[in-house]
């Protein structure tokens, strides 16, 4: 008696789990910045936003976002402190969480006025001594753009720009005036993250050269080009599985989304 | 009850011309004397003060214009501070770092919280920590983000009948110390561009001077000057930029070759870096009513990677003298040139007039984030003497002829190479938590870390989408195996006098000194103590409930007894590994302190509490 009860028991409560699985599937929810294009923005503008829509779909769930500055604190105020479950875009080497595979691969790319000729891929170009050069430089202590020590090695400095990675979080483009400035002269030629350059080559009115920076570079420490992946908490392994799955079997897709925001891709 | 940030308009008038009544018999600080040259009892006859120190309220964040955060208060003194005991504590109801102080004026104590920035009024006259009002400011919760070093506020300043203090969102309030009632705001700084305010502003004459904060890029310091009745700015003097930015004319006289010369603000940086320069205020500004100057230092220059800076991008690490009419600057001195280790120079200078190398002088004390007491002529920015501390190897010492450093070029951090032992670590010997000077003894009493630290390999990193490369930093304990300690420093013989060591943390508390010969501090673990001003020897010491960054002051209550207060809240930059969401298994976090604080969750956890202790 007792053990045909619990037999009985069980599978209504799994039956009833089973049910309560179907109607109300967990959101799938995503940290993300709420003004940074051309990753994510609150309107749902960026490519990380469309990623993350097929990824919600593919996994059957809802869609739900929680918005804060991708800035210092980002990774603990928002993944780790449990808000939300997934970061969309990370180096797949970065160790504060757990990452996915890589679904794509970009680098830093030179980028200049098309009619100015500049044909520069490597910084030992000897044309990059005589003109300005714009990077984008982060304020967090210890930490920089690896261009920015490729030219400090070869002190080149006295000519450089510095841009910063936030921008002027009042403008709906935090990130575009280091390629406005390329396109309005005020600097000759630019270092800029692929996504970046891309993204905003397409919108200036004259045409911009972006050229990916794919030679080794002669400083050991310095690399150019990143493995993006998606992060979940270290203990979410199941999350990451899900994830991977879905990047395995819709790259392609994702490839499509990355080269309609003109992302160099490797 | 709690007040909202509007008030009618009706009310302003009458608030604005309530609180310029008030103003006229309340503007001189430290309550009861006037602001001429003071001496102290039981302090040499050669000793003098610029400003009458605190016998009763405490109305500005270091209590006087020579931030000497001593009281002439004597009733607790060395043979009775055994028997001092709880009187009251009270919740902010914000358990992140409490850095700061509160104010005491009349029969109201001002406690301004961490973001989000409230401000409490308490009642002194009835038991128990009574609320009379508190102002809730909403500032913009985007700041959160942006702040270095979690959430902390350094305090607020009284002046015409206002309580005004800066929000984390970059923005200065001036509040009726009634009634609670908001007098202006002004939005200052910008946030969008990384500006934050963390420091405390001062009230001067119909003045508030503030300075921003903001270790972001993009972020270039200045200090401002604002209206006290209407809050409307009157003039911004920056820290890096063309000499006419910087408010350096023809009143400025450097007093070394190095500072001298035109522009060296966008001079000594490759072309534009200044505009990006860092170089931001974040502390405390110190006033001398007998010149009408104003003192305070300037941080660590951006960007980051000191390669891509050559020169000695001016005015980083920097002593600024400059009129508090005007802002115009007198003089000023870099303390390091071309920093390398984010050795800020934001931490107090101490005004003391005293016999020093034979012969009367006006004297800046400003103890260094980098490992040494700098002692300066506050009339013409010459170096008398730099003598170290705490364990330092970045520099052996100082040639007063020129005012540099000499520095050993092995500690120098380069992007990609490994540099190992550079004493003392990028949080200092001392960070910007306050040190105390007693007239009476001749000791300052400093705050003082010892922690040194490896700059080794690289990491990914990304912010905004980005990725990007990081430097691995590693703290650790230096020479001798402690963390912390409590230094006397015996200023006119440039030496120490004696040194409480506390081994397991920094002491991250500022330091309070007394007419009655106790020294009271905290430390990160929850301990408040007092030791005799003349020994060190420690008198007493309670528990409290959290780990202490606060700065201690003293009072007389509405009854006319003494009383000392203090805030247990862990927390800022080294604190904030006591949180529970900052891991302490990764040596590197939180800018690599965690190698030096690992332990703190085993002692403390976060805090939001006021106590006051009386006999």
């Amino acid at each position: 008696m007792s053990s045909v009860c619990r037999v009985l028991g069980t599978s209504v409560m799994a039956a009833m789990l089973f049910a309560v699985t179907v109607s109300t599937r967990a959101p799938l929810r995503v940290c993300a910045d709420p003004n940074n294009l051309p990753f994510s923005n609150q309107h749902g503008d960026g490519f990380e936003n469309q990623i993350a829509a097929l990824v919600a779909r593919e996994l059957e769930r809802p869609l739900e976002y929680f918005w804060l500055p991708q800035r210092r604190g980002f990774i603990r105020n928002s993944l780790n402190a449990r808000r939300c479950d997934v970061v969309m875009g990370v180096p797949a080497q970065y160790e504060v969480l757990l990452p996915t595979k890589s679904y794509y691969r970009s680098s830093y790319a030179f980028v200049s006025r098309r009619d100015r000729q500049l044909h520069i891929e490597s910084f030992d170009d000897p044309l990059l001594k005589s003109l300005t050069i714009g990077i984008q430089v982060s304020g967090d202590d210890y930490n920089n753009p690896p261009a920015a020590q490729e030219l400090a090695t070869r002190h080149l400095v006295q000519n450089v720009r510095g841009f910063t990675i936030y921008g002027d979080y009042s403008s709906p483009d935090p990130q575009r005036a280091i390629v406005d400035a390329v396109a309005n002269g005020r600097v000759d030629v630019a270092i800029v993250w692929g996504p970046l350059a891309g993204y905003y080559a397409q919108r200036e009115s004259t045409p911009i050269d972006v050229r990916p920076i794919t030679h080794a570079s002669t400083t050991a420490p310095n690399r150019f080009a990143f493995d993006i992946a998606m992060g979940v908490r270290a203990d979410d392994a199941r999350l990451r599985n899900a994830l991977d799955t879905v990047i395995a079997q819709h790259r392609n897709a994702i490839r499509r989304i990355l080269r309609a925001y003109g992302v160099p891709l490797q | 009850m709690t007040t909202r940030t509007g008030i009618a308009g009706v009310a302003v008038p009458l608030v604005l011309l309530l609180a310029a009544a008030c103003g006229r018999q309340s503007d001189r600080p430290g309550g009861g004397r006037g602001p001429q040259q003071a001496s102290v009892p039981g302090a040499p006859p050669t000793m003098h003060l610029v400003s009458a120190v605190s016998t009763g309220e405490w109305r500005m964040p270091a209590g006087d214009y020579g931030n000497l955060r001593y009281s002439t208060l004597d009733t607790i003194k060395t043979t009775n501070v055994m028997n001092l005991q709880v009187i009251t504590t009270f919740s902010t109801g914000v358990a992140h770092g409490h850095e700061g102080q509160p104010l005491v004026f009349g029969n109201t104590m001002y406690v301004v919280t961490p973001f989000p920035n409230n401000l409490i009024a308490v009642d002194l006259t009835k038991p128990g920590g009574a609320i009379k009002w508190i102002y809730e400011p909403h500032p913009d919760s985007r700041a959160v983000g942006i702040a270095c070093c979690d959430l902390v506020n350094r305090g607020a300043s009284f002046g015409a009948g206002k309580i005004v203090y800066s929000l984390l969102d970059a923005t200065v309030v001036a509040v009726d110390a009634e009634t609670g009632q908001e007098a202006w705001r002004t939005r200052v700084g910008d946030i969008n561009k990384g500006e934050t305010f963390t420091g405390a502003p001062i009230v001067v004459k119909d003045r508030v001077l503030v300075g921003n904060s903001g270790a972001e890029l993009g972020v270039r310091g200045y200090v401002a000057a604002l209206d006290l009745h209407s809050g409307k700015e009157l003039w911004r003097a920056f820290n890096t930029g063309p000499d006419a930015d910087v408010k350096i004319g023809p009143g400025f006289h450097a007093f070394y070759a190095k500072d001298q010369g035109k522009d060296l603000g966008v001079t000594s940086w490759p072309a534009e870096q200044w505009k990006l320069g860092g170089s931001t205020v974040w502390g405390w500004i110190s006033y001398d009513p007998q010149t009408n100057l104003f003192f305070y230092g300037t941080a660590n220059p951006g960007v980051w990677n000191p390669d891509l800076r050559p020169g000695d991008n001016k005015w980083s690490s920097t002593i600024f003298a400059r009129d508090a009419d005007t802002g115009d600057a007198r003089w000023a001195y870099q303390v390091t040139a071309h920093d390398s280790w984010d050795y800020d120079e934001i931490m107090e200078n101490m005004l003391v007039d005293m016999d020093y190398g034979g012969r009367p002088r006006k004297l800046i004390i400003h103890p260094g984030r980098t490992g040494f007491v700098y002692v300066i002529d506050r009339e013409t920015g010459e170096l008398l003497s730099a003598e170290h501390f705490e364990p330092t190897n970045w520099a052996s010492g100082y040639d007063l002829k020129t005012g540099k450093a000499l520095e050993d070029p092995a500690k120098h951090t380069h992007f990609g190479t490994v540099t190992q032992g550079i004493c003392p670590s990028s949080t200092g010997a001392k960070d910007v938590i306050p040190s105390a000077f007693s007239p009476r003894t001749g000791l300052l009493y400093i705050p003082a870390h010892n922690t040194c630290m490896d700059y080794e390999g690289i990491e990914a990193n990304y912010i905004a989408g980005t990725p990007y490369l990081g430097a691995d930093v590693k703290m650790y304990p230096g020479p001798g195996g402690y963390q912390g300690e409590l230094v006397a420093w015996d200023v006119a013989h440039n030496r120490k006098a004696w040194g409480a060591k506390e081994d397991k943390f920094p002491v991250y508390s500022g330091v309070l000194a007394t007419g009655g010969d106790v020294v009271f501090y905290g430390t990160m673990d929850g301990w408040f103590k007092a030791v005799d001003a003349r020994t060190g020897t420690e008198l007493w010491k309670f528990h409290v409930a959290s780990g202490i960054v606060a700065n201690p002051i003293t009072y007389l209550g509405p009854d006319g007894k003494q009383y000392v207060a203090v805030y247990a809240g862990i927390g800022g930059w080294m604190g904030a590994v006591a949180f529970p969401e900052i891991s302490a298994d990764d040596p590197y976090a939180a800018l690599g302190v965690v190698g030096a604080m690992k332990d703190i969750k085993k002692y403390t956890a976060p805090g939001s509490t006021v106590y006051v202790f009386g006999l």
